[in-house]
């Protein structure tokens, strides 16, 4: 597909991308704009490793063509906080503790983030079924599921970072 | 020199431009040193840790952080042992140049030898900054002590030093004194505590740099193709699609097959437009004659226990029984990525191994050039179980590199990842026993079937052969014998008469090499299995019958330990209540002394089977833990945790699938992993800390009895014994 320039706004700036329009806006994102938060894990949407905000909602960026992507605002795992000033879903999960390699992380905290952003007090049962679409190999779902309920207690329904 | 103009000197020499480095990673007075391109020498002290300057200490680590936390236990170790700030520290792992060659980091011994080793490195450290000090202060160094990196006199706080104005930016010229004096225990103030680990603010913010992140100025996008099924040789290559996607082209070499472009998703796009014809054979045996299948392969018998003769006579009831393992997965969340750069005879490369100076020399052999002329810096990986494709990925890229004269980006795909990282083995193994009138056991024979558990590229010439590129080149690995499959396959409980024998077979019909607990939790499934198969025999609860054959202090402690956090109640297995809406509900318990010498693990789980819907899930999870010392409770739990989930996985989900020619789960369709929706409601850890006893390895130990624990659980729940993984219900 030859290229073409798409617009596309992320984490508050636009920016405008020569690329195929069915490039995979994971790669756009990762190569073209330097934000390696989102990360590669299948390529098939199984996993959730890719996760990014499009509107408020968390979608797979590996099945998401450029083209698409233009539809509305992207937010990453960078723009939701920093180190220095974490979201409070990245501060819960970083309070509980809640990695181990943390490949997964940025699945976990941007499904984490889409879901307590509309649902201020998620029951137990609706996180999981909310991350079941989003693998972990070392084993921290336990962690995981605490970090998310203690964001819902610090009130990150509040302070949606620059997600809206 | 400044850590500022050493920082520059590496960003020039390597042209990586690579974000997210940790604080001090390039403030080494060493340039030296670097130059040399050999590893560090173990018996300098300047070899493992320098003070800076400005106040901060960087310490250099051999072991790397593999996800389990231990870059910060690591820290704690170094920190308790000096004196310094713990936030002061900055850490290099890994570096072959830069890194002292400490051992790949595997067999859960990063702690135990790896910390002892910088534990007695810091404890010389600090008695060469006493010496340092005392005539700067002038006081005696018996007078002086040491806070915060900073040395004072005892009684006279206003007579101070610190370690960078004594030493900062130079080195200490000395060696490591093998009969440093280390503090001792009950003066720690570090270790022992749950120290947040240092890398997550910037894992939770997507700050961290991953292998997979890595980017070199000029790199160039790779992907491989593999071939159609195992052993299929590649007869040509049909390119024609590629004119047009912007500089793609195919790299070949023998059965080795790659693409490379400029941008990564044309990388993409030409591994797929390619047309590669194969020839294919079918070398696999059919999956459900995997049993008989290892049975017959040609094996070397190796005895692994063999005491006492006297119980057979005392037999009243027997018993025997097979129990089978499949091939199962890493299955790392992120697939391998390696990068490269070979050009003017020199290679550096970028790896999430385990073990960077072999890796070095293994890529040195198979680009037929000098160890010394290779460089691996090691960057962190998705989670890393044991011998995943980081080493394959980073051959790849290597051989890929050398081809185009050009920094080389290779990333796997999730087919590649599934279908080709090292399996872990699958195992058959026989057990027969006796119990006397009295309901302990008489005699005891076991029996264990596998292949290696350990396949990865060797540092001496011919080790290169066994990376996947050196395969599709053409290279025959030699054998390098079998490791592992004995692990754990005799238990620690006390029998008048034991046999144990381990039949080492020459060859697998899929590449195996370690998976978390190598032969341990496939040898525990069935001992600890066996162990309620007896007890029920016995008609006796399975802790009271374990218990009757232990005499080890600290295994009967984390028995009870966990007994009591369960409320355990003494009953005989399978006497649980009856289902309830289809739902039937038990518990079972497991224990396991790792390696026999290692850590004691004592497990119990509830669960419930639903047999309408072929579902079990672990409900609750308990662990009793005993590693000796230990360094980061928190850390420790999340290990155990995260053990438990994932053994709760393999037991219960996990078998590589295949047909008479490939591996056929290809992605996690094909290969599921527990999900959230059958996580434990619960997994509560009580650690039995043992500040006076060294630490043994944690990694693995608590991955063992869980598989047992589960299918005694699900025995109790509905009578049915399963002794085949996945337990299937």
């Amino acid at each position: 597909m030859p290229s073409s320039t798409i617009r596309i706004t992320v984490n508050g700036a636009a920016h405008d991308i020569d690329a195929a329009p069915d490039t995979p806006l994971l790669y756009v994102l990762r190569d073209d704009l330097g934000l390696t938060g989102p990360k590669f894990g299948c390529g098939l949407g199984q996993c959730g490793a890719c996760m990014v905000h499009i509107d408020g909602a968390a979608v797979h960026s590996c099945r998401t063509p450029l083209s698409a992507a233009a539809r509305g605002p992207i937010t990453t795992i960078e723009g939701l906080g920093t180190p220095e000033k974490p979201h409070p879903v990245q501060q819960a999960f970083i309070d509980e503790q809640a990695a181990q390699c943390g490949y997964c992380m940025n699945g976990m905290i941007m499904s984490a983030a889409a879901l307590l952003a509309k649902t201020k007090s998620p029951t137990r049962q609706q996180i999981r079924s909310t991350l079941n679409g989003n693998l972990c190999r070392c084993g921290t779902h336990m962690r995981i599921v605490r970090a998310v309920e203690r964001a819902a207690s610090l009130g990150a329904s509040q302070s949606g970072g620059s997600d809206e | 020199m400044s850590s500022t103009t050493t920082r520059r000197d590496f960003l020039k020499r390597t042209g990586v431009l690579v974000v997210g480095f940790s604080l001090g990673l390039h403030s080494r007075a060493d340039a030296a040193v670097f130059e040399t391109g050999a590893a560090p020498a173990a018996n300098q002290l300047d070899s493992w840790l320098a003070i800076n300057a400005d106040g901060t200490i960087t310490v250099y680590s051999g072991k790397v952080e593999l996800g389990t936390g231990v870059s910060t236990a690591l820290r704690q170790i170094v920190a308790e042992e000096l004196d310094a700030p713990f936030e002061k520290i900055a850490w290099v792992q890994g570096d072959s140049d830069r890194t002292v060659d400490q051992g790949s980091t595997v067999g859960s011994q990063t702690i135990k030898r790896g910390g002892a080793q910088l534990r007695m490195a810091a404890a010389t450290a600090r008695a060469a900054l006493l010496e340092l000090a005392a005539p700067k202060l002038g006081a005696a160094p018996g007078s002086l002590e040491v806070a915060s990196g900073v040395v004072r006199v005892h009684g006279d706080p206003s007579r101070h030093i610190s370690f960078a104005e004594l030493l900062g930016g130079k080195r200490f010229e000395r060696t490591v004194n093998s009969a440093a004096v280390p503090k001792a225990t009950t003066a720690y103030t570090i270790v022992g505590k749950p120290v947040h680990r240092v890398e997550l603010p910037a894992k939770m913010t997507g700050r961290h740099t991953y292998v997979q992140d890595v980017k070199v100025d000029g790199m160039l996008h790779a992907r491989v193709v593999r071939p159609a099924s195992i052993g299929a040789k590649l007869l040509s290559v049909d390119d024609s699609a590629l004119g047009a996607i912007p500089g793609a082209r195919v790299i070949r070499k023998a059965d080795f097959l790659a693409v490379v472009a400029p941008r990564e998703y044309d990388a993409i796009r030409a591994a797929a437009a390619i047309k590669p014809a194969w020839s294919e054979s079918a070398t696999l045996p059919p999956m459900d004659e995997l049993k008989q299948t290892l049975m017959s392969i040609p094996s070397t018998e190796r005895g692994v226990a063999s005491d006492g003769t006297s119980g057979a006579g005392r037999v009243a009831k027997r018993l025997a029984a097979t129990y089978k393992w499949p091939f199962q997965m890493h299955a790392s969340i992120g697939p391998s990525c390696g990068v490269a750069d070979v050009r003017n005879g020199k290679a550096t490369v970028w790896s999430s191994t385990q073990g960077s100076h072999t890796l070095k020399s293994a890529i040195a052999h198979l680009l037929g050039m000098q160890p010394d002329d290779v460089h691996v810096i090691w960057i962190e990986g998705s989670g890393c179980y044991g011998h995943n494709g980081s080493d394959d990925a980073a051959a790849d890229a290597a051989v890929i590199s050398r081809e185009v004269g050009a920094p080389v980006r290779v990333q796997w795909s999730r087919a590649d990842e599934h279908g080709w990282e090292p399996k872990g083995a699958a195992m058959v193994m026989q057990v027969a026993a006796g119990i006397d009138a009295s309901g302990k056991i008489a005699d005891w024979d076991y029996q264990v079937w596998t292949p290696t558990h350990s396949s990865r590229p060797g540092a001496q010439p011919g080790g290169e052969a066994n990376f996947i590129a050196a395969r599709l080149m053409g290279m025959v690995p030699s054998s390098r014998g079998s490791l592992g499959g004995e692990r754990n396959a005799a238990h620690t409980y006390s029998v008048p008469a034991m046999k144990v024998r381990a039949h080492l077979l020459e060859r697998a019909p899929l590449r195996t090499s370690s998976l978390r607990g190598l032969g341990s939790p496939q040898n525990t499934f069935a001992n600890e299995s066996f162990m309620d198969e007896l007890a029920q025999l016995a008609g006796v609860d399975p802790i009271e019958f374990r218990l009757r054959h232990l005499s080890d202090p600290r295994a009967v402690a984390a028995i009870n330990a966990v007994a009591r956090l369960a409320k355990w109640t003494p009953r005989v297995s399978g006497s649980s209540r009856a289902p309830s809406n289809g739902v039937a509900r038990g518990r079972g318990m497991a224990f396991v002394r790792y390696e026999g010498t290692e850590a004691s693990v004592a497990a119990i789980v509830d669960v419930e089977v639903d047999q309408a819907q072929h579902r079990v899930r672990v409900t609750h999870a308990y662990v009793a833990h005993d590693c000796g010392l230990i360094v980061n409770p928190d850390g420790l739990k999340n290990q155990i945790e995260g053990n438990v989930i994932q053994a709760a996985s393999r037991a219960l989900n996990e078998a590589v699938q295949f047909d008479r020619s490939r591996v056929t789960s290809l992605d996690w369709r094909g290969y599921p992993i527990l999900r959230f929706a059958d996580a434990p409601d619960a997994v509560d850890v009580v650690l039995i800390d043992h500040p006076e006893l060294p630490s043994v390895g944690a990694g693995e130990a608590s991955t063992s009895p869980i598989p047992a624990a589960i299918a005694n659980a699900i025995f109790d729940a509905t009578g049915v014994r399963l002794r085949d993984v996945p337990l299937r219900v």
